[in-house]
This record gives structure tokens, sequence and C-alpha cells, in this order.
């Protein structure tokens, strides 16, 4: 039995300790938000703020979570108000497939509790995920909308 | 917001099981019809295309498929167009293709490929939106006992105008329901410059479900009694199982059948995706490989190599005469070019969803063709089709990996087959994804260019080496050509939507057919982007030998098309062609018609060492008509992306007859940081035929960069992915 601390509530479940902490999240919980895209911590569709910082769920055992405070897309929206960098998404029409937009607004949300004005050198280093569709340009715009509102 | 129609309707099929084709743009014939077709039983319809509920929501059906392009936004943009209901009542659903097969394909192709979604609906769907808005006028017309020149009508209300009375379309939507639908020749559609929603930078319908994590996709399906399964084909191609052995993976908790799928697969059931993956591992599989244990990058570049110069060829495009050109050639210009084998690798791996009963089968597919996957479900299910269906998951991106090619949803109903009445939910891994995909073809080119002794261009032969997609996947339309694969000329045909924008006293474009057993797919822009690195790169040395600027040299022999030449210039323009650039930045062009558009780029960047830096891209497409530039920007930016990944970072080898890249450490994938400006310019050229948009300018973003990069370096790079020449995107 494993104790994971997710969006505010603590969840006990029984898997493997070594279950990456992805696949706990969409099997056991449900929270299907977090998206599988490589396995190998390269495309960034799974990231997940771990007390605050990015990281890639499908590469964490579920086992080194205990005590650490995980926060998913679906903890964004709040009584169906879209968070600050969920409605710049929206404003500036981001998503093609929107396959890996749940990993990039996590990225983009980590880096802007960090950095509220980041240059675009800033972006550039922290938001690494990879986009089939194409919509860097669209996400550089939306996380500089944040940054001015 | 997409509610899938779920009630299944009595159908009956005469002929065969195996033909539901993704139709690609030949016309490949439906070998289904339907007879006893049967009215779905839904609620109000005005029309096929309109559902109008009682509180106003105006349901448009989409049948072609949503994986980012925007098609569905487009599409119910065109119905209300002509429709003229409140845009803001819209949403959309998606009918089954069990539910189409059953009315006679009442709502045409679901094949969502070759960027046709809109350009190859369009007609019959605005003729929709006109015919449910003639019925409404005309239930309202009755009810008033007025005639129909007494009605006008706008966002949705109908007004008499002799009484001032109004009734809403949801109010008269029963009455409407029950009038003959009018035929297209009763229709007349709006003259474009009439248009309100068609052309507006209008907001997608489907985008708040993608910034909070509640769209659902394939991969995300649940249901209550759901198992999971992994799975692993033989990594040869052509190979098969000898021998498994299940024990190890059996002995794992939640893990619930090792099975054989078909002859060439070994599939692991569990309750979970991880659990499956894990025990997949565990299973030592013995593979007979087959006859293409052999097959390397190097074998197969051999077998192109004698292509090039090998006497038999199908011809493609032709004008003049070519050998005399050749024979009395003052001077020639000769290069060999080579486009490797490229993975489509969307961001969501293959999976699909299957439930199966001796009575019925289902399947859940995120799917670019509906049609082809519900021919595979009834051939892999073995039922009769008017017990099958298949119900449509929008896509973690498609870029043609999942519209002709359904070996995935084979795959889900074959393991069903075997847990008859469970739901299972097959997964691929990324490196499954990766080593059993259907490749861009491999192609190697020989272009030679004639020139008189004044350094007057006198032709061009164009000599193709390399695959063909349609043998591998349409043998039928290659016998109908005597074995000529018309796609491979896709920028370089002779006419059509891929038609050559240049005129030269002799050209010979021809294609020497060299299959390989790596199957080939229709990648995101098709034939097209090798056929443009071929030739646009070529252009630019023929310019050079010429001692001309490539611009002004490709305008020479563009004047017979004016819409390549319109784009041409516009980009040249936008990027400031006559002037001279920065210093250290050099600027490369491209042009072509692909998918009936007419796309250009130009690119400023600079050479550091062996880092390329792109600053600055201005891209043209001319589609004829632009329904919803917003999203004609994004698909064009984006198009940036895959064709600069491919060009610096991409290719799929080949050792021991496998596929050797496995994910995306090995197969890399451009990031923000490399993301270059790229600036839209669209021009309406208007015309009876509208292009494509989701493919189209992929294949002059390659060109146009490497165009550049000689210029910028005094190489030219004929091979890419451009990491094997040391060069790096920064």
């Amino acid at each position: 039995m494993t104790k994971i601390n997710i969006n505010g509530k603590v969840h006990t479940v029984d898997v493997d300790p070594n279950t990456p902490l992805l696949w706990v999240i969409r099997e056991q919980l449900g929270l299907t938000g977090t998206k599988f895209g490589c396995g190998i911590a390269q495309c960034g569709a799974c990231t997940v703020l771990m007390n605050g910082e990015a990281v890639r769920t499908c590469v964490i055992p579920v086992s080194a979570i205990t005590n650490q405070k995980i926060e998913t897309i679906e903890s964004l929206e709040k009584d169906g108000q879209l968070s600050k960098v969920q409605n710049a998404w929206v404003q500036n029409e981001v998503p093609q497939c929107g396959y890996c937009q749940s990993g990039m607004i996590m990225a983009t949300t980590a880096l802007l509790r960090k950095k509220p004005k980041p240059t675009d050198a800033d972006i550039d280093e922290a938001i690494t995920n990879i986009c089939r569709c194409g919509t860097f340009q669209e996400v550089r715009a939306a996380i500089h909308s944040v940054a001015k509102s | 917001m997409n509610k899938i129609l779920s009630t299944p309707t009595r159908r009956e099929f005469m002929g065969g099981t195996a033909a539901i084709g993704s139709g690609l743009a030949l016309g490949i014939p439906m070998l289904y019809t339907t007879k006893n077709a049967v009215a779905a039983e839904v609620s109000p319809e005005i029309g096929v295309w309109v559902v109008i509920r009682p509180d106003e929501t105006i349901v448009v059906r989409i049948v072609r498929s949503e994986m980012g392009q925007g098609t569905l936004t487009g599409l119910a943009q065109l119905v209300a167009e002509e429709l003229e209901c409140d845009w803001s009542k819209v949403t959309t659903e998606y009918p089954t293709p069990g539910e189409s097969l059953s009315r006679k394909r009442i709502w045409g192709s679901y094949s969502t490929g070759g960027s046709r979604g809109i350009r190859e609906s369009q007609e019959y769907v605005r003729q929709g939106g006109a015919a449910a808005r003639m019925m409404l006028i005309q239930a309202a017309a009755n009810a008033w006992g007025v005639g129909i020149d007494q009605c006008t009508v706008s966002k949705g209300i109908i007004t008499n105008t002799a009484t001032g009375n109004k009734v809403s379309f949801g109010q008269i939507a029963d009455a409407a329901a029950k009038l003959p639908v009018p035929l297209p020749a009763q229709i007349k559609l709006k003259d474009p410059k009439d248009w309100k929603l068609i052309g507006k930078r209008i907001a997608r319908l489907d985008t708040r479900g993608k910034v909070n994590g509640k769209q659902i996709y394939g991969i995300d399906l649940k249901f209550n009694d759901m198992l999971v399964a992994n799975i692993k084909e033989c990594p040869v191609f052509g190979g098969k199982v000898k021998s498994f052995d299940p024990t190890q993976a059996l002995a794992i908790k939640g893990v619930k059948r090792v099975i054989q799928v078909g002859d060439t697969a070994v599939a692991v059931v569990a309750e979970t995706f991880w659990l499956a993956k894990s025990a997949l591992e565990k299973v030592n599989i013995v593979w007979d490989e087959g006859p293409n244990a052999q097959v390397s990058s190097e074998s197969i570049a051999a077998i192109l190599q004698e292509g090039l110069t090998a006497k038999d060829a199908f011809v493609g495009n032709k004008a003049g005469d070519m050998s005399t050109a050749l024979a009395s050639a003052a001077q020639k210009t000769e290069s060999v070019y080579f486009y490797p084998f490229l993975n489509h690798a969307p961001m969501e791996p293959m999976n699909a969803t299957a439930r199966w009963t001796p009575e019925r089968c289902d399947a859940w597919v995120p799917t670019q063709d509906g049609e082809a996957s519900l021919a595979a479900v009834i051939a892999a299910a073995g039922i009769p089709a008017d017990r099958c269906d298949v119900h449509k998951i929008n896509l973690g991106g498609g870029f043609g990996r999942r519209g002709a090619f359904q070996d995935y949803t084979t795959q889900a109903v074959l393991i069903a087959k075997q847990m008859p009445g469970t739901h299972i939910k097959l997964i691929w891994t990324r490196e499954e994804d990766m080593t059993q995909g259907r490749y861009h073809p491999v192609m190697a080119c020989k272009l030679t260019g004639t020139f008189d002794a004044n350094k007057n261009l006198t032709g061009i032969h164009m000599r193709l080496s390399g695959q063909s997609i349609l043998a591998s996947v349409r043998p039928a339309v290659l016998e109908q050509q005597k074995g000529r694969d018309p796609l491979v000329f896709q920028g370089v045909a002779d006419a059509g939507e891929h038609a050559f924008g240049y005129t030269f006293p002799n050209l010979l474009v021809d294609h020497a057919m060299r299959n390989t057993h790596i199957p080939p797919g229709f990648w995101r822009g098709v034939n097209a982007n090798q056929n443009a690195v071929f030739f646009e790169c070529f252009v630019d040395e023929l310019a050079e030998t010429s001692g001309m600027d490539p611009v002004a040299f490709r305008r020479k022999y563009m004047e017979n098309y004016p819409r390549n030449l319109a784009v041409l210039n516009a980009v040249a323009e936008s990027i400031g062609w006559n002037t001279k650039p920065a210093s250290g930045v050099f600027r490369g062009v491209a042009q072509m018609k692909a998918f009936g558009s007419f796309v250009a780029a130009a690119c400023e960047l600079s050479v550091k060492g062996n880092k390329v830096k792109i600053h600055r891209i201005v891209a043209a497409t001319d589609p004829g008509y632009a329904v919803n530039p917003a999203q004609i920007e994004r698909q064009v930016s984006g198009s940036f992306v895959y064709g600069l990944s491919a060009l610096f970072q991409q290719e799929c080898t080949v050792k021991s007859g496998r596929i050797v890249q496995t994910n995306f450490d090995n197969f890399g994938s451009m990031r923000i940081a490399q993301m270059p400006k790229v600036e839209t310019i669209i021009i309406e050229g208007g015309g009876t035929e509208w292009g494509g948009i989701g493919e189209p300018t992929i294949c002059v973003a390659a060109p146009a960069v490497l165009n550049a990069i000689a210029k910028a370096t005094g190489k030219r790079y004929r091979t890419v992915p451009l990491k094997n020449h040391g060069l790096t995107m920064v």
C-alpha cells in the first residue's frame, strides 16, 4: 500500500512500488488528463507538479513520491474557473490535437510561479515538451500574455 | 461536447467485407451498398447534416475526423453559414460509420487525409446547411399560411415580414423535419461575397476540453469491465511468432491472459496497462523472422541506386523530347538526392478499444477514417456488417498513420474476440509505435539539367527511384494504372491538385518503382515532401549554373502558372528578397502546388559552425478559399515544426530487417527553443477547386531552409536529415 497526495487529497493505492506515477494517476486514480507519450521522460506529455516543480511522471516510481505534494491538470480549474494559464491557452487558441497540452500547461504553470515575467530564453529553457502538431508559436504567445495580464 | 450517436440501426449489406477504403483521392469504388436503409432514431433531423433541439441547440453532424487540424470547426462554419443560425448555439456530433452505411453513406466519405476534410466536403455540407434553412423557412411559411418570399431569417429566427411575427428554429424544427429535403439542384448556395461566418477567425469549438484535461482520447476510455492489452508484433516485417512462453507473465498478479494475435503478434491482457506492459516484457517470444531479416538501410540504398539509371520507369510528366535535349547538351548539371523513411509519431500512441460477442462487435477508435476502421472491425470480428460499428474518438494526432492503416483496430478486435464480452483497450508503447509504423516512403532522385552553349536551360530529367505507397496499400489502383503509381509524382505531376508549376522546353519526370519490405504510408504531406526537396533544391542548383538569382530563375519558367507565381512573389516580397539581408544572414525559397493549394516559403537563417539558426519564415498559401484564417495560420506554422523536425532530426533506418529508432531520444522532434518565427500570408485565389491546408506547406519547409543553408555554407546537402551532416537547429 502506498499513500500519495494528489490535488490535495491523500489516496492509498495497492500497486507494485515500481509502477510509474503516471500510470497510478491514470489507472488507479482515473485522472486521464495526464498523458502517456513516450515513457522515457522525453516528450513531457505526462508532466505534473511535485511540490511546485514540473516533473515527468512516466519515469518516477510511485514509491518515490510518498509525502510529496502532486498537482495534475485537473487541479487547475476551480469551480468551473480556468486558471490564468488555461485561460491564456483558450484566448490564444493554443491546442491543435491537444494531447500534449496538459503537459505544456503544467510546465508553464511551474515556470510562471517562479518567474512571472519570463523572457524568451526562460521559456526556451523551461518548456522542453514535444508537440507534434507544432503549437509552439501559440504556446510562446500564450505564456507572454499571462505575464502581461 | 461531441456526443456519440449510440443507437445502432438495422442494416444489411451486399458485397465483400474487405474493401471499404479510405478512398484516397482516386475515386476508388466502394464495394458496399446497402438496402433496407432505416432512418436514424434521433431527435429532429432537418435534412441530414443538422439536428435542432428544442432548446435551440444546433447540432451539426461531422464525419471527417478532428485530429487537431480544426476541420470540426471549419465544417460547422460551412453548414452554419448557409443555415443562418446563431453560431453561439452550434455544437457538433459524430454519426457512426455504421449509421452512415445503414443510410446509404448519406454523409459521404469519412476519410480524413490528403487535406480533404474541408475541400472535398465543402459543397455538400453547405448544401446541407442550406437545405435545412429552406425546410425551416418553408415550415414557418406553412404555419403562417404565407409564401416563403414573405419570410426572412437571421441568427436562427424566422420573421414574417408582413406581420412581424417571429418563430425560432427550435420552435419550428419538428414541422420542418417532416418536409421533403430539397435536392442539390434546388439549392442555390451563397455568393462568397455574402459569407458572414466563412472566412472569419472564429474560435474553435473544441478548445476548452484540451486545456483542462477533460477531453477524452482513445487512450483515456474507461468501461467498468475493461481490461487493458499491450502487444508486440514481430519486429521484422513479414516475420511471424514461432513460439512464446507465458509462464512468467501469468505469474504476475492482475495479468489475465497471454495470447497470440494473428500469426505475427503476442499480447498480454491485464487489469492495467502498466501490468500488461511489464508482463509482456517477461514473455519470451521466439520469432520466425522470415525472408527479410537481412535487409538493411545499405541494402535498400543499393536497390534505389540501381533504379536511378534503370531503363524502365513509369512516366509522370513529360514535355518536348528530353532524350534530344540530353544528346545535344553543351553542359549538364547532375545531382542525386535521398529522402529517408519517417515515422508519423503522433503524441498519442496507437490504441483502440473493442468489445466482441458472438452477436456483435463494437470498437472505439481514434481514427482518421471511421469507415476504414469499420471495415477492419467487420473483417476481424467475423460478424456481419449490420452488427458491427465504430465509435470515433478525437485523436491525439494522426498525420496519416490512423487512416488507411487500421492494424491497431484489427489487433484490438482479435484480442477482444479471444475474451468475449469484455471491453479490451489495446495501447501500444511508444517503442511499438516507432517500430511498427507505416513509414514515409524512401526515395532517391537523380536530376539532370541540360544547357545550351549560352547557359540557357534546355531541359530537366527527374528520375525517382523508390517506394510506392499504393503498391502496398491499394494494389488494385496500381493495376488500373498498369503498374504506375500516380501519387509518386505529387507536386511534379502533369495536371491536377499536385500539378507542376513550371514550363520547361524539355522535361521528363519518371519513376523506377523499387519497393521494400518496410511498409510505406501516407505521412503528412506524402510524396510532395521529397519531391519538393528534390526539385526545389535542384532549381536553385540550375539557377546557379545559369548565373541567375533563384527567384528570378523560377519566375522565368512560371509564367503559365500565375497562382504559383503569386505565392512565390508574396513570400519574396515579404522577406525582402530584393534587399540585402543583415550580415551573416542568408535566404532561401521554395514553391509547389500540393493538395490543391499553392504554397511557397521563404526563410532567413544564419549558420555558425554546425549550428543553424532560422530567424524568420514567411509562408504563403492560396487554398482558393480561407474558411478560418486563424486555423490556417496554425496549420501553416505547425507545418514548419513537422517539416523541420524531419529535415534536421528524423530518419528511420533499417538493420537486420527491423526499424532501429525506438523513441523520441533517437527520433528527435523540435522543441520551442528551435521554433522560428513564422508569418503566414493567405491568398484567396477563388475558383471552383478548393485546396487543402493541413499538409501542403510541409513540402516547402525543408527546401526553403536547404536552399538558404547552401547560400550560407556554400555546401549543398542532398541527403537528409541534416544531423547526419553534423548540423543542428538552434
